[in-house]
This record gives C-alpha cells, sequence and structure tokens, in this order.
C-alpha cells in the first residue's frame, strides 16, 4: 500500500501547499505569517516522520535492542523550529510596525499607499 | 484583576512550581528529555504568567528590561565562552573533552555551561519578545506626553 | 597555534562581538567593537585564503567530533574567496557607518544596529566556512534575520513593508533549501557536504535525489534574487539604510551564488541527475533573462537607488550565465565577475549614500544638476556607472572579457552577442544619471548641499578606485578566481 506508507509525505505536501497558497492569495499581512507558519512546519513534519521506527527505541549500544530510532531530525528540526519562532516573532513585530505607520495590515491597501508615495518623494514614518 | 483573588493565589502557587519544574527540565537534559530551550521557555512562561496576573509594570519590576537585555546578550556570551575555553585549553572550538579531568567529566562540564547560557538567552528572548509587543501601546503613549 | 583554530574563529569573532556590544550600549564603544572585530574578520579571511590557495582544503573539526558525525568547518580557494569580499567589504563599511547611519537610524538603536550587523557578518561567513548543510540553513537564517532588521531601519515606512515582504520570500527560500535537504539526508543519511557528495554518486538516477535538486535550486535562487524570483530586491536595497544597502549589495547575494556553486558543482554535480536533466540550460535561460528584462525595468525607474538594485538583478544574471555554461572559463568568469561586481555595485551604494545623506532623497528630482552640486561624488558615480558598463579600463571590463572569451571557447558565439546588447542597455540606465546629474538643472529648492562628509566618502571612493585597479591590473584577481574555478569543477569531474 504506497498511498498508506507514504501517509506522511501526502500530509506534508497538502500542508506545504496550503501554507504557500496562504501565503500568496491572502492579502492579511498576519494570515500570511500564519501560512508561512505552516509551510514551515511541513517541513518539520518531513525530517520527524522518517526518523520514527516502529518499535525502535532510543540509540543506546546494548545487547537487547536491535531497532533504533533516529534521534538526530529531532535535533535539527529543535534548531530549525527556533529559527521559525524567530521569523515569527519578527514577522509580527514587522507587521505592528506597518500597522502603526500606515494603520493598515491589508497589503492591496499598503500598497496603493505605497503608489501615492512614490509620487510624493519624501514620506518619512512620522508623517514629517 | 485586582478582584480576582482566586487568579491571583493560584498564580503564587503555581509560579513557583513552574520555575522548578524549568530546573528539573534544564538538569535532566544530561539524562533524558529536557535541555536549555525547553526550560528557558518554561521559565519565561512562569514570569509571563506572572505579568498577565498581576500586570506588567509589576513584572517589569522584578524582572527589569536592562536585566533582560543583559542577560539575553550574557547567555551567548557564555556559551561562546565555553568555546573559546576549550580552544584555550588545547581542543577544537567547544571541544568539551578537554574541559575536565577525563573525557566523561569533560562533556558534563562543557554541555552544562552551554546548556546554562541558552537557558539564559532563550529565557531572556521569550520576555524581551512579550515585553516589546505587551508594552508597546504603553511605552508609545507615555513617550507622547 | 591559533592559526588552525581560523576556520572556526572567522564565525566566532563577529558571533562574541554582536552581544558584547548588546552589553556595552554606547555608540562609539559598539562602533569601534564592530569595527576590529571586522578588521580581525578580513585579517583571519586574508590568511585562510592564503592557505588555501597554497594547501587546498582546511577541515576543522567542531567540538573535536569525528567528521562525518559532527559538524565540520570546511574551507577551500572557494570559499575563502567570497569570505574575503563579505569580510572586506564589512570592514569598508564601519568606518562608513558611524557618519552614514545618523541621519537614518535613531540614536538609541545605533548599537542594535552594530550587533545586527556583526550578526549578519557572522552569519554569511558562516555559510561560507560550514561543511554542514544544516547548519548551512542556521546561518543562513541567522543571517537573513539580521537582515531583515536591518532594512527594516531604513527611515522611510516603506522600508518595513520592503522588510516584511524580504521576510516573507526569504523564509520560503530557506524553508525549500531545508526541504531539499531533508530529501537528500533521507537519500544518503548524511548532513556532511563532502560525505553526502560521495554518497550521492552511488545513489544513481532517484527522484528524491531530483526533487532535492530542485528544491535547493529554486531556494537558494530565491535568496540570490535570480530573474523571476527577485521581486524582494529592488524594494529592500531601495528603503534599507545606505550603508546597509551597499552591504547586502556586495556581499548576501554573492554568499548564496557560492552556495548555488558549492550545490550545483560540488554535491550535484558528480550524479547522473545532474547531468541527465537541463539544469545547465534552464539556468541559461533565466540568465539571459536577469540580463535583460531588469536592465530595461532599470531604465525607468525614476530613484538613483531602485535603478541599482534593478541593475544588481540583471548583473546576477551574467554571474549565473557563467555558471551556466558548465566550464572552468564559464566558473571563472563567474568568480571575476562575482568579485568585480561586488566592488562595483558596493562602490556605487556608497557614494550614493553620501548624495541620498546631502540631498535628502536617491530621486532623480533630488540629483538633478549633482555633477555642479556634488562634482566629486558624481563623478564617482559615473565611474562606477562604466564599470557596470564594462568599459575598458574598469573592473566590470575584465569580467565580461572573461564571460565573453568562456562563450567563445564553447563556441556560443551568440551569447557574445547577448553579453554586448545587455551591455548597452547598462549603457543606456547608466546615461540616465548622467543626464540627470550634468544636463538638469539643480532643484530650486535645493541648498547647496556640499560633499558628503569624509568618513563616508573616503570609503567610497577606496572602493571605486578598487574598481579601477582591479579593471587595470587584474593580475591577482583572475588568478585567485581561476583557482576557485578549478576547485568548484574538480569536484564536478569526479565520477564514481
Amino acid at each position: 500500500m504506497t498511498l498508506a506508507s507514504h501517509f506522511s509525505y501526502w500530509v506534508t505536501v497538502l500542508l506545504l501547499m496550503v501554507g504557500l497558497f496562504i501565503v500568496i492569495a491572502r492579502d492579511n499581512l498576519i494570515k500570511k505569517l500564519i501560512g508561512l507558519g505552516i509551510f514551515q512546519t511541513a517541513v518539520y513534519l518531513l525530517y520527524i516522520a522518517p526518523g520514527k521506527l516502529i518499535g525502535g527505541v532510543a540509540p543506546i549500544i546494548g545487547g537487547q535492542f536491535a531497532v533504533y530510532s533516529n534521534p538526530l531530525p529531532h535535533v535539527l528540526i529543535l534548531t530549525a523550529i527556533v529559527v521559525g519562532v524567530a521569523t515569527l516573532a519578527l514577522g509580527l513585530a514587522l507587521v505592528v510596525r506597518i500597522k502603526e505607520a500606515y494603520g493598515s495590515i491589508d497589503e492591496d491597501e499598503i500598497l496603493a499607499m505605497d503608489a501615492r508615495d512614490d509620487t510624493s518623494p519624501v514620506a518619512d514614518r512620522d508623517g514629517s | 484583576m485586582r478582584l480576582d483573588i482566586i487568579l491571583r493565589v493560584i498564580a503564587k502557587l503555581l509560579i513557583p512550581f513552574a520555575l522548578v519544574f524549568g530546573l528539573y527540565v534544564q538538569f535532566h537534559g544530561d539524562y533524558g528529555p529536557g535541555g536549555g530551550f525547553q526550560a528557558g521557555v518554561i521559565v519565561a512562561a512562569a514570569v509571563i504568567f506572572y505579568a498577565l496576573i498581576y500586570g506588567l509594570p509589576a513584572a517589569r519590576r522584578v524582572v527589569p528590561d536592562a536585566v533582560v537585555e543583559f542577560l539575553l546578550a550574557f547567555g551567548v556570551l557564555l556559551y561562546s565562552g565555553v568555546g573559546i575555553a576549550s580552544i584555550l585549553l588545547g581542543g577544537n572550538f567547544l571541544d568539551y573533552f578537554v574541559l575536565g579531568a577525563d573525557p566523561v567529566s569533560g562533556q558534563h562540564r562543557g554541555i552544562f555551561w552551554v546548556e546554562a547560557g541558552v537557558l539564559i538567552t532563550v529565557a531572556a528572548v521569550m520576555l524581551k519578545i512579550f515585553y516589546v509587543f505587551a508594552a508597546r501601546k504603553r511605552d508609545a503613549g507615555e513617550a507622547g506626553q | 597555534m591559533l592559526t588552525q583554530h581560523f576556520p572556526a574563529l572567522l564565525v566566532v569573532v563577529p558571533l562574541v562581538a554582536a552581544p558584547i556590544i548588546v552589553l556595552a550600549r554606547h555608540a562609539l564603544a559598539s562602533w569601534l567593537i564592530a569595527l576590529l572585530a571586522t578588521a580581525a574578520s578580513f585579517g583571519i579571511a586574508a590568511v585562510l585564503l592564503d592557505q588555501t590557495l597554497a594547501d587546498g582544503v582546511i577541515s576543522y573539526a567542531m567540538g573535536s567530533w569525528e567528521i562525518p558525525l559532527g559538524i565540520e568547518y570546511r574551507i577551500d580557494a572557494a570559499g575563502a574567496f567570497v569570505a574575503l569580499i563579505v569580510a572586506g567589504m564589512g570592514l569598508i563599511a564601519m568606518p562608513y557607518s558611524r557618519v552614514g547611519i545618523a541621519a537614518e537610524v535613531r540614536s538609541e538603536e545605533h548599537y542594535l544596529y552594530y550587533a545586527l550587523m556583526m550578526l549578519c557578518l557572522a552569519g554569511l561567513l558562516g555559510i561560507l566556512v560550514t561543511g554542514d548543510a544544516f547548519n548551512l540553513f542556521v546561518f543562513l537564517e541567522v543571517s537573513s534575520l539580521a537582515t531583515y532588521v536591518l532594512i527594516a531601519m531604513g527611515r522611510d515606512r516603506r522600508a518595513l513593508v520592503a522588510a516584511y515582504q524580504y521576510l516573507l520570500m526569504g523564509t520560503i527560500g530557506a524553508t525549500l533549501y531545508v526541504l531539499g535537504v531533508g530529501l537528500l539526508y533521507l537519500e544518503t543519511g548524511t548532513l556532511n557536504l563532502a560525505d553526502m557528495a560521495a554518497r550521492l554518486v552511488s545513489v544513481g538516477d532517484s527522484r528524491g535525489v531530483l526533487a532535492a535538486l530542485a528544491f535547493i535550486t529554486v531556494g537558494i535562487s530565491l535568496k540570490i534574487a535570480l530573474f523571476p524570483l527577485h521581486l524582494w530586491l529592488p524594494n529592500a536595497y531601495a528603503y534599507a539604510p545606505s550603508p546597509v544597502s551597499a552591504f547586502l549589495a556586495a556581499t548576501a547575494t554573492k554568499v548564496s551564488i557560492y552556495v548555488l556553486m558549492r550545490y550545483f558543482f560540488t554535491i550535484f554535480g558528480p550524479t547522473e541527475v545532474f547531468d541527465a536533466r537541463a539544469t545547465g540550460a534552464i539556468l541559461l535561460g533565466l540568465s539571459l533573462a536577469a540580463m535583460f528584462v531588469p536592465a530595461i525595468v532599470a531604465i525607468f525607474q525614476h530613484d538613483m537607488k531602485r535603478l541599482l538594485a534593478y541593475s544588481s538583478v540583471s548583473q546576477i544574471g551574467y554571474i549565473t550565465l557563467g555558471i551556466s555554461m558548465d566550464s572552468v572559463e564559464g566558473l571563472m568568469a563567474s568568480a571575476m565577475h562575482l568579485f568585480n561586481h561586488a566592488l562595483t555595485k558596493g562602490g556605487l551604494f556608497l557614494v550614493l549614500g553620501g548624495v541620498v545623506l546631502r540631498c535628502r532623497g536617491a530621486g532623480f528630482d533630488r540629483l538633478a544638476g549633482l555633477g555642479h552640486t556634488m562634482p566629486m561624488a558624481s563623478f564617482a558615480m559615473v565611474v562606477g556607472g562604466l564599470s557596470l558598463i564594462g568599459v575598458p579600463g574598469s573592473a566590470g571590463f575584465i569580467s565580461k572579457w572573461y564571460l565573453v572569451s568562456a562563450a567563445m571557447h564553447e563556441g556560443q558565439w551568440w551569447l557574445v552577442g547577448a553579453v554586448l546588447a545587455s551591455s548597452l542597455l547598462a549603457v543606456i540606465y547608466v546615461w540616465r544619471f548622467v543626464e540627470v546629474a550634468y544636463f538638469r538643472a539643480p532643484p530650486a529648492d535645493h541648498p547647496a548641499p556640499g560633499e558628503a562628509p569624509l568618513s563616508m566618502f573616503l570609503p567610497a571612493l577606496a572602493m571605486i578606485v578598487a574598481c579601477v585597479y582591479f579593471g587595470i591590473d587584474a593580475t591577482w584577481s583572475s588568478d585567485v578566481a581561476m583557482r576557485v574555478a578549478e576547485v568548484l569543477m574538480s569536484s564536478r569531474s569526479i565520477v564514481q
């Protein structure tokens, strides 16, 4: 059963597509970040799922254990999660600043305001 | 939140346990699941919990901004300090084997200090993020007056 | 001996400088620390380049763990060459920053600016020195996150949106890269790049490897700003503080190009997948598109910073064109252009930073009559522009010459025409500046601005002079570029 045995890959691909779709299709800057989060999480799954073997144990050398699960992907993904958190925090911080500067978190509105700004060259953040 | 006596009492009971649990996760990292990342988040969560119940100004009196900023830099320095110490002791960067009399105690000592650095930085960064987001409007209002 | 630890110290020095700067908080002290750390990195990079040119690969076991298991730091002539460019650009940008950011960044944020520059530098150098695929991702994100913040520090509110867009695109790029690395890890069971390359040969023509190649190529291309994936770049460069624009233009995309070269030639190069699919042809098509479309867009800009940014996207096309030729000559031309374009564009952005400071903007209406109000800066811009075009006697000419001769070596005569035609477009967009600066009257409200402060103009001048110097005496740069190309191609040709 290839469909069932590749279950985790199907989920990964689905989440990747969903995440990327949200990033592309939504105008709300926060929703875009949520999509980005889903996109990143899908990759975590790609790493984590193959690391687990059914019946596998922690890789401690000993006579009574024969099948080991691979712990390395977990460590890698722990790092990737931290990177993801940092990215999300920075992204949200930018959205807060954008909201303060533009009064909107809708991409279309912001781009429209930018287009107006382009005709007036000096547009300081505090409006001076 | 002044009148929510249940929340205030429960928070007072829970926060010490949360901090101790953070330390448990930290030191258990040597032998089982755990370590600086998780412990740092738990410690930060305890302080954030305090801030949610008693208010941000109270939390900022307990753990001031300057302390948080100091700690988040200090943790990174502690981590890299271990690496530089192992270079000075004749090993490669982050070579724990040379830190103790025998390789096993060296590994223990190295990972202890590295994880301590991770705990400090992660806790401080989490708090910093919380402070910055939570205080954004408040600080802007003060600056405007 | 300390020199044996140089591969680690190259990254550690700026990485340690960042928290020290945060502890110091004082603007002048943090500037001094940053300057010292950058100078140290530059010295280390120079020594490493010297060693790698003499001895080949330098390998360093992080934490003394056995090498395919632990993280390996591995640097050869190619990595050291790009590291020298990055650290050198940092060293030029640091003295420039002292005055350069005063007008654009709030004074209480100055220490953060220096700390972020250090993190960015550490991340970029880490990418070049690491021999571990996942470690590379971490350094990529360290440099990228620092970059997003640096861009958001720009004075204009559009800097925030530019940083946000770059954050989205950059994170998608980095995530696609991790996805590719994950597939490679599943195929080979190792993350060490050298080990991975050796094991991939025996994997054969696998769909997993093909998918990994596709993901990594697209992910890194986003970071390079290769033509259809360049949308984040113009705004990011245009609204970032001037020293940041210059530093990024000279380093960030170049480091990503190094990563692409590394993956194409060292990792995928020996596999059947790489030869069986038309990777080179796809890259050739994109490079040609990059040489023309953004150059045409650049012609229609009304802002000098944006013009230069689009020109960057266009020049990246030349570098990837050399890669797509898949020959020592082509790669050598790429390495040359990587170096020369870093000099040229870094220098141009530095000069422009001084102009922006004096004219309060880089729009053409602000720059009108610059040839009379700021003659020195304006002349430096024109010299840099000539190098962008590739006029003989400038650095740009040398690399285009090698690119053209590589194309002739391949028998691809039509590419010679393409390079020439694209250079003509560069003539037009550089002429736009000349026309504005020399043939238009200064705006009426324009207070006679005077030249940029010396601490900004001297570093900029140094880059422009270097641009001319390496256009006249290219022995050193061409020798090193040749070695870089040989190192990369030698790993390409190992089959079985």
